[in-house]
Formats: C-alpha cells, structure tokens, sequence
C-alpha cells in the first residue's frame, strides 16, 4: 500500500537510551536497531514509558541518557489525532495531504469515504483511530511510529490496521508500535519494557540511606 | 517550505477570521474594541473637548485589551491537538509557523481594528487629524501586538491558569507601544511613530524564536 523511496539508508537505532520524567527514571538501557521491514513491539504496562519512548524516537523528547539514530522521515499516530474538530474528515486530511503532498489512497484502506463529510469532532473513539492511521499513510513516511494504534478498533478493523503495518513492512518501511494488545504481525521483535525498570533500591535511589 | 507554511497560514487564517472550536473569531475582539469606544462617552460624559483631548488615548487601551482577548486560543488548542507535534515531525519549524501566526493573527484582530477605528474616533469626537496619526499609530503598532499576543499565548500554552496569566504577562510587555502610540497624540509627539515602528520591529524579530522555544520546551 505504502511505496517509500530511497530505501537504502532507512534506519531506526537506539543506543542505552534512559528516560527521566519529573524525579523519576522510568526506563534505562534500551537499545535496538532496526532496518527496512522490521517491526518492534514495545511491550510493558501503563506508565512505564512506552509513549515518552515513542516520543524520543520521534525526535520530539530529549532522552535523559543514550542516542536515537534516524535515518528516514517518520510519520507518528499517538492519542492526539491532529485533525480539526470543526472540519469534515474528508477536508481535515486534505490539509495533511496539501502539507505532505500526497493524494488521499484510492482504495481507501481505513473506510473513510462515507464519513468525509462528518465533522471530525462527531467521529467515534475508533473511527477517529482510522482517521489517524489514514493521515499516518498519507504522510508516505518510511518510518511509522505508532502509539496504541490499535485502541478503540473493533476486531476487523483492528486485523485490518495490522494488515496495513504488514503491507508498510512490504513496501519496506519500518515501525515501532507501543501498544499493551497482542499483535499478530510476521517476525515482530518484542522490547518488553519491564526488563528496563530500574530498581526501586538500585544505584538510581540517589543514595538517600543516610 | 513555503509551499507547504501556505496551506497552514489559510488554515490559520481561517480558524482566527471565523472562529471554531472554541475559539472566538475576529468579531470578538473587534467588538469588544467598539463597545470600551462606545462606552467611554457615557462614563466621562458628553463633552466633545474632553473626549476630543482623550479619546484616542482610549482607542489605545481599547485595541491593547481587544489584542489580549484571544491570547489563549492563539496557540494552545493545537498544541493541545498534537498539530505542532506533526508539523515539527516534517521538518517545519517552529518559528517559521509561529512567524505564519502572527501574519494570520495581525489580519484577524489588526486589520478590522484599523476599520473600525474611525467608527470608533466618530463615537469618541476626534477630529480628522487626530483620526489620521490614530490610524497610523495601529498601523505601526498592531503588528507589534500581535507578535507579543503570539509568543505569550505560546508560553502560556499547556499552563493550567494560561489564560488569566497570559492577559497578566500582555500588559507590562505592550506598554512600550502604548506609551508611543498613544503618546504620538500628544502635540509635537509625531515623533512617538517612528518609536512604535521600532517597538514593533523589534517584537516581530523576537516573537517567533522566543515562541519556538517555548513549544519546545514545553513538549519536554
């Protein structure tokens, strides 16, 4: 579904990144690489930083420790849909397009063609998640990273959004999907997120024993 | 980059003109500048010589506090809806989209302002000379407002109290452009223009990297 260019050099790296919120380190160590057609499952529960970890490799949070290596345009869906609640979908994702300089996908992988002329703001929890994951696709980036993007999708459209990340992968784009579901996509590495919890009374409890 | 800040600055423009999710579109500002004009005459009374002599000082006010009014639906709301998120996703800088706001912002509350001002100037009994170095005073300083009225409104964004405390932060930072425009009135004070032209300039060069750095910072 997706075709990306200049596939040679894409590349999504991370090196013993650490990630401090407020007081707190919520994770450390982390590390990956990834290629074209890679997937990465990062797994773990509420709270334990799966988001600010999609964040830093976006590029839009600073890691506390550790690099991220990108190379490749990235495209992110998270909770913020991004799209103007006044607007009719089909206008919303019109302006992305215009911006990106894509056209909207012929075959209409999301069934968005009979809401084009709904306000977004009158959309349902999963058909505002089919929106995003359209935008996502429109922005023809090589690099998805997708935050819970499976939330508030019944069964088929959840199986078809992962059809969707299975044709990126195709195409050879890579992703990252932070998401607490099971996924059932081909060869998809797993980062569990727990392994990379510091411990309550380890070497990061600042020594406050007195 | 120019070709893609165009769709934004018209979706921008759109948004500040008419007015939608929650914000108050262009009408706002503009009449509330008309009802302070409106109302100054009942409160000093009718006498066309006292508010010949300060009536232009209070369309000074009136557009200072009409450029206040919309601060916290200038910046926040998208923020708020990831758009910044997407746009520094492609690469698009934050100053440049604050720079395109504070264009979009300018025509939205400056521009009906400078129309409305001689409206205004006739409620108050200002003459055509005083209307004139008015009506050049907004030319030269809205713009200057409206920067202040961008960067502030970015700052504040994600601030829980954002709005009270962006109207708070305007005040002190828009006096410079009030005390010359409204001192350009004063007889023999034309040169308080070039002043304001100065006070705006300087604005404008600030606004959109200490607004930028501001949205990047608060994503951390």
């Amino acid at each position: 579904m997706t075709k990306v260019d200049h596939m040679t050099a894409l590349h999504l790296a991370a090196h013993d990144i650490a990630c401090r919120r407020g007081d707190r380190v919520l994770f450390r160590g982390v590390g990956f690489a990834l290629g074209p057609g890679d997937a990465l499952h990062l797994a773990g529960a509420n709270g334990i930083g799966k988001s600010s970890l999609i964040r830093i490799l976006a590029g839009l949070m600073r890691p506390f420790a550790g690099t991220v290596e990108r190379q490749g345009a990235v495209a992110l869906v998270d909770e913020r849909l991004a799209l103007d609640g006044h607007l009719p979908l089909g206008r919303a994702l019109a302006f992305w397009h215009r911006i990106d300089g894509t056209a909207p996908d012929a075959d209409d992988p999301f069934g968005l063609a009979d809401l084009a002329d709904v306000p977004v703001r009158y959309l349902s929890t999963g058909q505002k998640k089919r929106a995003a994951l359209a935008r996502l696709a429109a922005a023809k980036a090589p690099i998805w990273l997708l935050d819970e993007p499976l939330n508030g999708l019944d069964t088929a459209w959840a199986a078809q959004a992962q059809a969707a990340i299975e044709a990126h992968r195709a195409g050879g784009g890579l992703v990252v999907i932070a998401s607490h579901q099971p996924l059932a996509l081909a060869g998809v590495k797993t980062l569990a997120m727990a392994d990379h919890v510091p411990l309550p009374h380890g070497d990061d409890a600042e020594g406050d024993w007195a | 980059m120019i070709a893609r800040l165009w769709p934004i600055f018209r979706r921008d423009l759109a948004l500040l003109l008419r007015g939608a999710q929650g914000r108050g579109g262009a009408a706002l500002p503009l009449l509330f500048f008309l009802a302070v004009a409106m109302l100054y005459p009942f409160a000093v009374g009718p006498d066309a010589r006292l508010l010949g002599r300060t009536g232009a000082g209070v369309i000074w006010v009136a557009a200072l506090l009409a450029a206040i009014l919309p601060l916290d639906r200038l910046v926040e709301p998208d923020v708020e809806a990831g758009l910044f998120d997407q746009w520094a996703l492609r690469g698009l800088s934050e100053e440049a989209l604050l720079l395109v706001r504070i264009v979009a912002h300018w025509i939205s509350f400056g521009v009906p302002l400078l129309l409305a001002t001689p409206i205004a100037a006739g409620l108050l009994s200002l003459d055509a000379g005083q209307l004139a170095t008015v009506e050049w005073g907004l030319l030269l300083g809205t713009p200057g407002l409206a920067a202040i009225g961008v960067t502030i409104a970015a700052l504040t964004a994600g601030l829980r109290a954002g709005a009270a405390l962006g109207g708070l932060l305007a005040i002190p930072l828009t006096v410079p452009l009030l005390i010359f425009g409204a001192g350009s009135l004063q007889p023999g004070g034309e040169g308080g223009l070039g002043l304001l032209a100065a006070c705006s300039l300087v604005a404008l060069a600030v606004a959109p990297f200490a607004g930028a750095a501001a949205i990047r910072a608060g994503r951390e």
